[in-house]
Order: structure tokens, then C-alpha cells, then sequence
């Protein structure tokens, strides 16, 4: 598996770091234990297509959307997630 | 067929052409008591303790590939009972119990090995923690001995003692670990349960429940048809997430890929199963010769049963940092397994929200040791509808409650476990 890096071109995988599911986002501060249970501890666990976070640690250093086929390990797409510290507050 | 050195005399004698099937491959019936979905170890190890123990004989498995297709066929064979958590302690003990009479009740050889689990320490704070583990299994009465330089010279003179990095300062032992034929695992549980009536169910794959009007599970939709059940059963670590779907549910587990390797056949090398703890290697030798060895989970979501070459490099490394002479054995195979990775590390053995949908799942990448205990404390559940005890603690809600079961302390990260 290499991901090509937007800013840094096709990369090894040894370079970046896995975060998981872009999709879960964290709740507000009153959303209540339920909504943080959901967010912190369960998971599509998607086989299949499924949009995740990576850290390009030994390269850019930049957050990365990469979309890529969990069956397959096929990558369709990269993209830079919204700003610094986007994996925890949603891109 | 009843196995002894009787029966291999006499099918020797005739030249090997009499023996039978070790298990029937059956179809399906219309409906069962308690239907397991999965033909794994852990799957054809409940069915066996529903029939043998708990007297529910009208039990199928079923297995959408075939028998041991899964991890049962792609792990690292160890068992061990080294856990230091209560709720750990408890039930990997059990299972090593039922490991070292297991050949006895299924009268089948599953080559179980009592060759010993070593785990490496490399500093001071990590002698501690051993000392501490070793002292838990000890007042749990399990068998753990701390062993220091000079006895590990003795017993492994090969190691890479004074790595300026990682010296190797000694070891936390247990002798009653070792290993276990995985495939013969498989094959003995299927063919004592079959004895007993269970039917074995293959290319018959599990496509949705059925569902009366209350939402009890009353069966299940398969390749093969509807089959009717009392209870259904969950055993398919791996795709969890995607059986559990099928009845609405969303699971605390990540499905991450798991890499082992083996090395061409050499002399006996290896006494036991070796640790190393700077860093994430483990490594025993087959009965053929080969180095069996693995160590951490690629550490992204995978269903793809193979993995990638950077983790491929750091088991390697790790393994030439501990045994430097290995680095001129040449690797003959590699293969991934998906592991149900929970969110702290332990199982899940419980019933779940739906009725009559029971959960076995999130073994991460210890389920085979587990495989006779697992079986045991699920069949418990089926046939009971109360965790056994030593199970109690594996809940589906300990996650909501904050009881969680993490024996490395690292929260809900799967692939840091």
C-alpha cells in the first residue's frame, strides 16, 4: 500500500500513522453519555469503501482524508483533512 | 470412529485405504435448538461442550467456507495463561485447563505442547510489571516463574544478552504455555461433536436473521436456505461488525489485519515460545522446523486477509535485534488474518440487545489460546442464559459502564493493543 501524498507525491505506508473512520464526529459538550459512548467506543467497521483519517508523520506532517476500499486495500483518494487537528473535531 | 494405537495398527495394516471421514458434512435441517454461526475453533468448540456438557445435541454449525478457513487456520497456535486483569486471569486459565485434557475428551491428537511461554523483560520497569503479572498468576494458581540473566543463559544461550539497546535481563516463565496443532484443533472439536450428532454445516453462509414480531431471532437466512432456530450464536471473530449488522447492531470492534510468518525448516533451535519485550516480536518452532513468528497488527482497518510490508520490516527487525544468527534464515511463507479488535483488548461473551442473538467476538489477536474456554463459557451462556463465571466480566455493555478490561492500559485505540 503507498498513499500518494497531496503535498509530498506517493509515499510508503511506513510513513504515516492510522487514525480510523473520518466519519465519527465528537459530540458537543451537554450532547450526554450516550452520544459519547457512540462516539468513542463503536464503529461502522465498514467492509468495503470508507473514508479515514492518516498522519503523514514522516513526511508533511498534515492530516490526510484518504478514501480506500477496506476489502481491497485499494485507495480511490486523498485529500488534506480541514486544518490541524481536523481527525478530532470532524473535516 | 474411535481413534487409538489399535486403530492405527489396523489401518496401517490394510494400508491406509479404511479410514472414514473424521466428521459428516452435513445439510441442513429445517430447524435446530441452537444454531452457531462459524466453523472455527470457537464455533465447533461450543457446539462440542453444547452436546457434551449441557446435553443439547440439536445443534448445527455453520461455516460459509470451510471448517477452519478463518483464523483458526491463520494464527500463531500459541496457549498460555499469563494474564494479569481479573476477568483475564480467570478464563485463560480455565481454557489452559481444558487445553492439557482436551486430547483425552475429544480422543483426538491436537499435538498440545506444554513447551513453555517465555516473555522477555529488557529493563528494570519492565521486571517490575512481570514480577507483579507472574505474582497474579501465582495467587490465582497458575504456575509463572521470574527468571534472571543468568538462568536464561543457560536455557537460550543464542540471545542477544548485551544489545547495548535491548539487553535481555530475564524472563517471566510459564512452563504449562506452549503450543497446540491449529488445523487438529479444529478437526478434533468437529469430530467429537459430530460423534455426538451435531451437524457441520459448510459452504452455507449466513446472509440474515429472522426476526418474529418482536424481534426475536428465530433463525437465520442462508446460501442454503432458512433454517429455523431456538438460539443463534456468534463465533466469526473477524466479521463480527458485518454478521452483527444483519441484526441491526453496531459493536465496540474494529477488523484490523494480523501478519504471521514462517521460516524454512531448521534444527531444533527454539525450546519453547520466546517474547521479545523491547519490541514486538514473538517466535516458537514447528514439530517441521520452521520459525512460526508475528508480531503487532498492521494497524489499519482490513477484511483483506494479507498485509503490508512496513510491519513485515519491524517483526523482522525485531526479531534480528533479539536473535541476531536468524538473520540469514529465509522466510518461506507470510499470511494475514483479520482480528476482531475490541476497544480494550478483551473479548466479548455475552447476550446481545437482540433476544435469542448471542455474541462471541472481539478476541483481537488472542482468540486461539481461548479456543477450549471460549467454547465452554459460550455454551454456558446458550444453554444457561448466564455467563459462566469466569465470563462474567466479557460484557457488551462494560464499555458503557467504564469496566472496561485493558491489560495494557491503552484505551479505546484498537491498534495500539
Amino acid at each position: 500500500m503507498r498513499i500518494v501524498c497531496p503535498f509530498c507525491g506517493e509515499r510508503e505506508l511506513g510513513e504515516f500513522t492510522y487514525l480510523g473512520d473520518a466519519k465519527p464526529q465528537r459530540p458537543a459538550a451537554d450532547a450526554g453519555e450516550e452520544a459519547v459512548y457512540d462516539y468513542v467506543y463503536l464503529r461502522d467497521n465498514i467492509a468495503g469503501v470508507m473514508n479515514e483519517h492518516w498522519y503523514h508523520g514522516a513526511g508533511c506532517r498534515a492530516w490526510l482524508k484518504v478514501t480506500r476500499n477496506t476489502l481491497t486495500h485499494e485507495i480511490s483518494a486523498v485529500e488534506p483533512a480541514a486544518g490541524a487537528g481536523a481527525a478530532k473535531v470532524g473535516a | 470412529m474411535k481413534y487409538s494405537i489399535f486403530s492405527l495398527a489396523r489401518a496401517a495394516l490394510s494400508g491406509h485405504k479404511n479410514w472414514k471421514p473424521t466428521w459428516r458434512d452435513a445439510a441442513p435441517k429445517d430447524r435446530y435448538d441452537v444454531i452457531i454461526i462459524g466453523g472455527g475453533g470457537h464455533g465447533l468448540a461450543t457446539a462440542w461442550f453444547l452436546a457434551s456438557e449441557f446435553g443439547i445435541r440439536n445443534v448445527a454449525v455453520l461455516e460459509k467456507g470451510w471448517i477452519g478457513s478463518g483464523n483458526a487456520g491463520r494464527n500463531t497456535t500459541i496457549i498460555r495463561s499469563n494474564y494479569g486483569l481479573p476477568g483475564n486471569t480467570g478464563f485463560y486459565e480455565l481454557s489452559m485447563k481444558l487445553w492439557e485434557k482436551m486430547e483425552q475428551d475429544l480422543n483426538y491428537n491436537a499435538m498440545v505442547s506444554q513447551r513453555g511461554v517465555l516473555n522477555l523483560y529488557h529493563s528494570d520497569a519492565q521486571r517490575d510489571a512481570f514480577a507483579r503479572r507472574g505474582n497474579t498468576m501465582r495467587i490465582n494458581g497458575i504456575d509463572a516463574e521470574l527468571l534472571d540473566q543468568a538462568a536464561l543463559r543457560k536455557m537460550l544461550p543464542f540471545l542477544n544478552f548485551d544489545h547495548a539497546r535491548f539487553p535481555v535481563q530475564g524472563g517471566l516463565l510459564q512452563r504449562r504455555g506452549g503450543t497446540a496443532r491449529h488445523d487438529a484443533v479444529v478437526w478434533g472439536y468437529a469430530h467429537a461433536a459430530s460423534e455426538l450428532g451435531v451437524d457441520i454445516i459448510q459452504n452455507c453462509e449466513v446472509t440474515g436473521f429472522t426476526r418474529d414480531a418482536n424481534g426475536t431471532v428465530t433463525g437465520v437466512e442462508t446460501s442454503r436456505g432458512k433454517i429455523g432456530a431456538g438460539k443463534v450464536g456468534m463465533a466469526v471473530a473477524g466479521s463480527s461488525s458485518r454478521v452483527a449488522a444483519m441484526a441491526g447492531l453496531r459493536l465496540p470492534i474494529e477488523s484490523h489485519v494480523l501478519q504471521a510468518f514462517v521460516s524454512e525448516a531448521i534444527k531444533p533451535l527454539i525450546p519453547g515460545v520466546m517474547t521479545f519485550g523491547a519490541g514486538h516480536f514473538y517466535v516458537s518452532q514447528s514439530d517441521k522446523g520452521g520459525l512460526v513468528f508475528g508480531g503487532d497488527i498492521d494497524g489499519y482497518n482490513s477484511y483483506a486477509q494479507r498485509g503490508n510490508l512496513p510491519v513485515m520490516e519491524d517483526v523482522c527487525e525485531g526479531g534480528m535485534a533479539l536473535i541476531p544468527m536468524i538473520g540469514r534464515v529465509r522466510l518461506l511463507r507470510q499470511w494475514g488474518g483479520i482480528m476482531d479488535m475490541s476497544m480494550d483488548g478483551s473479548p466479548i461473551i455475552d447476550k446481545s440487545p437482540v433476544d435469542g442473538l448471542y455474541i462471541n467476538a472481539g478476541w483481537c489477536y488472542g482468540g486461539f489460546k481461548a479456543t477450549p474456554g471460549s467454547g465452554f463459557v459460550f455454551a454456558h451462556l446458550l444453554a444457561r442464559d448466564e455467563s459462566h463465571k469466569e465470563a462474567a466480566l466479557f460484557r457488551l455493555d462494560r464499555f458503557q459502564r467504564g469496566a472496561m478490561i485493558d491489560e495494557k492500559g491503552q484505551g479505546a485505540q484498537p491498534n495500539l493493543h
